[in-house]
């Protein structure tokens, strides 16, 4: 089966492409999933994950490429739903859950207007046996970018995600980094929509992620290691995917939950805190 | 040296939680904000440092707010903090540096040793590798104010740090305190324990949404101003 899978991935370019855009996405998603988990906004990723389908209908009615309509949406999304919530009672769950919903119900009417050829069902649920080249290419550039920006302001990012009052007081603007993360997120949603599809990219975002946060003790390895288990969790889907002739998006998804599952049964911190449940 | 204009706080347009506060303190001081649960103290400092959303100004050594922010360090309640975050109590310190460093700018040796005299100087030292979740309740304030040390602020806010701390770990804040004090720094602390006021504030402030009194604190401390603060029951037992 191993030597199956190698002999495809010298034969044929689609596997390549596959491989190559399917570990690039688990790298970038394990990154900025990271802060998604540490600031509490998981749901935000679903939401916006979701909210770039019309973006994507719009780029096809306009001829453009699917990238710009969907980070265009994504962020338009993340500003409705910081704007709710900032600006009424209304809590930011429930702004997302209005949010995300609309815009998803949105992109369905209009890829159904646009008479795409587009298949709604590998937006929702990925397709990465069919990147194309300029696809692959366009995705390792954008993840690499995210990945530089994250670097550049890793410093305020990690402020500001654990004590945003102290960032502000000392007049960083906290604002501008919960936008800023909301724009890397949007342009990660939209390059693992290849991947995972819209539906399941929240799992990339935050699986890696919450596994890496039970191994590590500081943000920066956290990092490292969730961008590492993204990764080693796209190359066993897409072995596993490619070997049973199933749905790849999932077999990602659920080799990232396998992991997690071992995880929260073995790490130290889980086993530390089961020692003090049974303490008390 | 401190001048506190006209601090106005409401959180539906109607009612006032903060009611125009001023006040001016002329001298370096331990200065403790007092009043009764739902006073308004810890929502008073977030209102001065712009935190959420008010009305009035603040200014230091006659200075706006807005000119003097990197000499401003702010302890949230350490309840307010997440405690599971992943960061070691060395990083931890370490952010108080952040407002003298550039974008990419690493943290050099030196950096490092300043972090470290700082856990000294609340002996934590040996604790500095340890993630801040396996600390107690006096030992993550005690780390807290070893990140005030190191961003050298000189008007530093604490909401409520002795609240669920240990006898040691209060007592090294206090000395940690005082000495910033000596050095020049303003130091305003909200508290609701009134049986060390005497002993641990310079001055005082003394609300219940609007301003009760301030001053020095043996002037100020007195039953007049504990009955107008908490009510008449309270003002009788303390003193």
């Amino acid at each position: 089966m191993i030597s199956n899978f190698i002999n495809g991935l010298v034969d044929y370019e689609f596997l390549q492409n596959a491989l190559v855009t399917a570990t690039v996405i688990g790298i970038v998603a394990g990154v900025v999933g990271c802060f998604i988990i540490l600031r509490g906004m998981s749901l935000m990723g679903d939401a916006i994950s979701h909210a770039v389908l019309p973006g994507v209908a719009i780029s096809y009615i306009l001829s453009i490429n699917f990238f710009v309509g969907a980070i265009v949406f994504g962020l338009f999304a993340s500003i409705i739903i910081t704007f709710i919530s900032n600006n009424s009672k209304i809590k930011s769950d429930t702004a997302i859950g209005i949010t995300f919903s609309s815009f998803l119900a949105l992109g369905v009417i209009l890829i159904g207007v646009a008479n795409s050829s587009t298949d709604l069902f590998h937006i929702l649920f990925g397709n990465v046996l069919a990147v194309q080249d300029f696809d692959k290419w366009l995705t390792i550039i954008v993840s690499a970018i995210v990945i530089l920006v994250v670097v550049i302001f890793f410093k305020p990012l990690l402020l500001t995600s654990f004590d945003p009052n102290m960032a502000k007081a000392f007049g960083v603007k906290v604002n501008a980094y919960h936008y800023l993360l909301m724009a890397l997120l949007t342009v990660v949603a939209v390059s693992a929509m290849q991947s995972v599809g819209t539906i399941l990219i929240v799992a990339m975002l935050i699986t890696p992620a919450a596994t890496a946060y039970l191994y590590t003790k500081s943000l920066s390895k956290m990092i490292v290691l969730s961008a590492f288990l993204g990764a080693f969790s796209s190359i066993i889907g897409l072995f596993i995917g490619y070997s049973f002739n199933i749905a790849v998006g999932s077999t990602i998804v659920l080799t990232s939950t396998s992991i997690f599952l071992i995880s929260f049964l073995v790490s130290p911190k889980q086993i530390h805190l089961r020692k003090k449940v049974l303490k008390a | 040296m401190l001048e506190v204009k006209d601090i106005e706080v409401s959180y539906d347009g109607i009612t006032n939680v903060v009611d125009h506060v001023s006040f001016s303190i002329d001298r370096p001081a331990l200065v403790g904000i007092l009043g009764p649960n739902g006073a308004g103290k810890s929502t008073l400092i977030k209102g001065m440092l712009k935190l959420i959303p008010s009305k009035g100004e603040l200014f230091f050594r006659g200075q706006p707010l807005k000119k003097m922010q990197k000499e401003v360090a702010y302890v949230e309640q350490k309840s307010a903090i997440d405690y599971t975050f992943p960061i070691t109590v060395r990083e931890c310190v370490s952010l108080g540096l952040y407002p003298k460093l550039r974008l990419m700018q690493k943290l050099t040796k030196k950096h490092w040793q300043q972090v470290d005299a700082a856990l000294e100087k609340v002996k934590m030292v040996e604790y500095k590798n340890r993630q801040i979740g396996e600390l107690s309740g006096g030992q993550f304030q005690r780390v807290l104010i070893a990140r005030t040390l190191v961003q050298e602020a000189s008007l530093i806010f604490l909401d409520e740090p002795f609240v669920g701390i240990d006898a040691t770990s209060e007592k090294i804040i206090m000395d940690i305190l005082r000495s910033f004090r000596d050095e020049g720094k303003m130091i305003m602390i909200v508290h609701h324990d009134l049986g060390k006021v005497d002993h641990y504030f310079d001055e005082i402030i003394m609300m219940d949404k609007k301003l009760i009194a301030y001053g020095p604190t043996k002037e100020t401390f007195v039953q007049s101003n504990i009955i107008g603060t908490y009510g008449a029951a309270l003002g009788l037992g303390v003193l």
